[in-house]
């Protein structure tokens, strides 16, 4: 088996006894420098030099397509003046510390902060190598460092020129500068190019990029796993009478917590059709047994006292009364459903036994969560869990859970396996469509108090949702019993909104949940951004206009915002009375503002256009940025359109893409992106397209047929899309 | 049971039980790992590859109705149509997660080998099967454009 991603670089060079340079953080946490003989006392590089020049970059992210591996490269890149083509990549290895991600002090991807928390840190990893080299260059030809320049992977001085790779023995043996000077945003030369090309381009073009369901190994066995059909089922007895039928059945087992039945096979084949065969009796006592419209209506019921205040500063209590003195009232309640996640590339991991423990094979989004938890199944160590991070086809959030659940669930199948041979677990679509995690599904109620004037006076906001990080190893975000994930976007809107109140209860459920791409934003998004368009609407103002009056309160973020509209307006020549939608939205730090240009004929629309307006900060990859909105809106029109996950005494309705249906290429609506020129620290871009795409669009409707659309998925009120 | 296959031009015996998809024996028996799982009911798209020269769902074609045939997966792709294709591809960064890529690239192929200059129409109508949960559409329609340029020039 070959991996195109993995140690293979400084490990290859340590074994041909060549020398080459690394730089990254040591034992301390510090920047510094060594030759591959560092890596054994403790220096992780973020970048390796070797003696023919090749430059590698270690990624400490995963790639699931939003453009990490290029993003990271280019920070390196740029610093080192390095020949974009030649460089190299490679994911890390799992090590909390070093490659941690700076924002959750963890490793781990998520958040859309994969650029933004990056951006020094491997700009000053490039600059120390590039200093390095020139150092090492000076020595060697006895000349000024200042005489020395460097473009493209070469340095010269005056007659002298050569390659990285002719300075790196000398470089190795020299001290690193622990915050080097880095470039002023005017010498970028890869910042912000619409040259670069994605650096994964070419294996996923021609089959040879390497993902976990990719692994083979020597002796490897394939596992399915028939789980709970009501969440939170545990296993009574099985029978495989029927699964020995099956050619290539191996065996199979209960797992551990009794969570469900594994079925081995010889192959992935092998597997699925053993698993099916399986009969098992099921304990449903502290099972999910409600359906979905059920569980609607007990949100819903929550939604008449809410259990905590979001917004600290003004109670909810202290709203009604100001709402009384109101000259009209807008009332609205919104509902939205679960989503699943549904990445191309189902849930997969495979466990290989090692001289010291296990290796663990996976798209991996959050080794800081795998390594243990795999080891606490297996009775290890953490240490002696090593991840190997492949590329991981997709995620929205799914990969990055809280309880590692497919990971563990590989590392209970490797373990009741006997732990000699590599297991390979894989989901089908079916068990990924049914397997939980979703977006959680949620109701918001709100009461907006206009005075004569038509400004606003109050609002009374409430909204019921299951917390995804209470019980969590993610606990440590709640505050004052605030699950943040479940009411950001109302409770951090950017608007100047008096008395704003904001009411939370969290819904209980043994149904797992987790974040989907742009978490709460996903919900929170839409519903403000259809009552601002219900307030424009009720007090006859512009849109955008009536928005960015409410903007006007001099915070910085406010200001991204504003720019951001104005883009947006310009781009699309919105005028007053325009036929088409408008929603903003601010979500990981970035403003993104839309226009939906829609049509209607009778109950069918066709999305035609979406004007994309972003200010993310420096614009590292403008292209990836484009690709990453482009991706963003056409995730967000499938959910809104029609998907949705049901339940019917606590059984999943919906089985596969026939009834999960995801964006088709003839639905995606041309895309128009214009980025704001920004010198402000990058700020994410994998998430913050999704939440305005829906309001948008749902506000292009309303336009166009006076309908509004609060009940989600928007198939529920009779529309279906072209 | 033992068959005989024939993929990307080389004759290849497996060992495989009646009924076994052709996705799997490509994936676990082969290693010919670029054609990818999405779905099981030829509903995505990501396990295209050539039966005949036409666009096929390997994980709704049995490894018996597959003997007779010649069999091209996205690592034997490398006819000239192949070549533009992927070009286009890299010249436009379609890719994303990638998961869905070899399929999407598999089906072009096939849509360009048939006509070479499809209409827009033509494109979004032969691609609809063929889904990517990343939304690459308009990269991936803009490039078969181009790789169709490509062709022509
Ligand atoms: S895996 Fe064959 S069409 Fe989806
Ligand atoms: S690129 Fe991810 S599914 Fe298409």
């Amino acid at each position: 088996m070959t991996i195109n991603v993995s140690r293979r670089g400084f490990l290859k060079a340590t074994a041909a006894g060549t020398t080459a340079l690394l730089v990254g953080l040591n034992a301390k946490g510090v920047l510094a420098a060594g030759t591959s003989a560092a890596v054994a006392t403790g220096l992780n590089p973020f970048v390796e030099i070797d003696a023919d020049g090749t430059v590698t970059v270690i990624i400490k992210h995963f790639e699931m397509g939003q453009g990490t591996t290029t993003g990271l490269t280019t920070l390196v890149a740029e610093e080192l003046d390095a020949d974009w083509d030649a460089v190299q990549i490679e994911f890390a290895p799992s090590d909390n510390n070093r490659y941690a991600n700076l924002f959750f002090h963890a490793q781990g991807t998520g958040g859309s902060t994969s650029i933004a928390n990056s951006f020094m840190q491997y700009r000053e990893a490039g600059a120390a190598a590039r200093d390095l080299l020139i150092r090492a260059a000076a020595q060697k030809w006895d000349v000024d460092a200042s005489t020395i320049t460097v473009e493209n992977g070469m340095l010269s001085s005056g007659g002298n020129s050569g390659h990285f790779g002719e300075f790196v023995a000398i470089a190795a043996t020299l001290e690193a500068f622990e915050k080097p000077a880095v470039k002023t945003p005017n010498q970028f030369k890869l910042i912000g190019s619409e040259k670069l090309h994605r650096k994964d381009n070419t294996g996923k073009t021609n089959g040879t990029a390497m993902f976990a369901m990719d692994v083979n190994l020597p002796g490897m066995i394939y596992a399915a796993i028939i789980r709970s059909p009501k969440f939170g089922g545990t296993v009574v007895s099985f029978d495989d009478a029927d699964a020995k039928e099956i050619g290539g059945f191996i065996a199979a087992q209960v797992l551990p917590n009794k969570a469900g039945v594994v079925a081995f096979g010889k192959n992935t084949w092998a597997a699925f059709q053993a698993r099916d065969a399986l009969s098992v009796e099921w304990d449903f006592s502290v099972a999910e047994t409600r359906s979905t419209d059920a569980m609607i209506a007990d949100h819903k019921a929550m939604l008449d006292s809410p259990q905590f205040d979001a917004n600290h500063e003004v109670p909810l209590a202290s709203v009604a009364p100001v709402l009384a003195n109101a000259t009209k009232t807008i009332d609205a309640e919104f509902t939205f459903p679960f989503l699943a996640h549904a990445p191309l590339e189902p849930e997969n991991c495979t466990i290989e036994p090692t001289e010291n423990g296990v290796r663990v094979h996976d798209g991996c989004q959050f080794p800081t969560f795998t390594q243990p938890m795999v080891a606490a199944v297996l009775e290890l160590d953490p240490s002696q869990v090593e991840v190997k991070t492949l590329y991981a086809g997709g995620s929205f959030g799914r990969r990055a859970n809280a309880t590692s659940d497919y990971n563990t669930e590989a590392a209970m199948a490797f373990a009741v396996s006997g732990g000699k041979v590599p297991v390979k677990l894989v989901w089908s679509r079916e068990d990924d469509i049914k397997g939980g995690y979703y977006r959680p599904m949620s109701a918001h109620r709100a009461k907006i108090g206009l005075d004569a004037d038509g400004k606003i006076i109050g609002w009374d906001h409430r909204l019921a949702i299951k917390s995804i990080v209470k019980g969590t190893p993610f606990a440590g975000m709640v505050q004052n019993d605030i699950d943040p994930t479940s009411a950001e976007g109302v409770a951090e809107s950017l608007y100047n909104v008096p008395n704003f109140g904001i009411g939370l209860s969290d819904f209980q459920t043994p149904v797992p949940i987790n974040w989907w791409r742009s978490v709460g934003h996903t919900h929170t998004g839409f519903v403000m951004e259809t009552l601002m368009d219900m307030v424009a609407t009720e007090t006859g103002q512009d849109p955008i206009e009536m928005r960015l009056a409410m903007l006007d309160g001099g915070t910085a973020n406010q200001a991204r915002m504003i720019e951001a509209i104005k883009h947006v307006r310009e781009i699309s020549g919105w005028k007053k009375g325009d036929k088409r939608g408008f929603a903003s939205h601010f979500s990981f730090n970035t403003c993104v503002a839309v226009v939906a240009d829609v049509t209607v004929d009778g109950t069918t629309v066709k999305v035609n256009k979406l004007f994309m307006g972003v200010e993310c900060g420096v614009a590292v990859n403008p292209d990836v940025i484009r690709a990453q909105m482009e991706g963003g809106a056409g995730f967000a029109l499938s959910a809104i359109y029609r998907n949705q996950i049901t339940l019917s005494d606590g059984e999943v309705y919906q089985y596969n893409f026939p009834d999960y249906d995801l964006l088709r290429n003839h639905e995606m609506p041309e895309v128009e992106v214009v980025i704001v020129r920004s010198n402000n620290a990058p700020t994410g871009v994998g998430e913050p397209g999704v939440p305005p795409t829906g309001p948008a669009v749902a506000n292009a409707i309303f336009a166009q047929t006076g309908t509004r659309i609060m009940d989600l998925p928007m198939s529920k009120a009779g529309f279906d899309f072209m | 049971m033992q068959y005989q296959l024939k993929i990307n031009g080389e004759s290849r015996t497996v060992d495989a039980e009646p009924g076994t998809p052709l996705l799997w024996i490509l994936r676990d028996e082969l290693q010919l790992t670029g054609t990818k799982f999405g779905c099981g009911v030829a509903y995505c798209g990501a396990c295209t590859v050539h039966v005949d020269g036409y666009p096929t769902r390997s994980c709704q074609t049995f490894v018996e109705d597959a003997t007779e045939a010649e069999i091209t997966t996205i690592e034997g792709a490398t006819d000239k149509v192949a070549q533009a294709v992927q070009a286009a591809w890299r010249e436009k960064d379609v890719v994303q997660c990638g998961w869905c890529q070899s399929g999407q690239i598999m089906s072009a192929i096939g849509l360009l080998t048939e006509n070479p200059s499809p209409t827009d129409e033509d494109i979004k109508d032969y691609m609809d099967g063929n889904a990517c949960r990343c939304v690459t559409y308009v990269r991936i329609n803009e490039a078969i454009k181009l790789a169709s340029q490509k062709l022509e020039a």
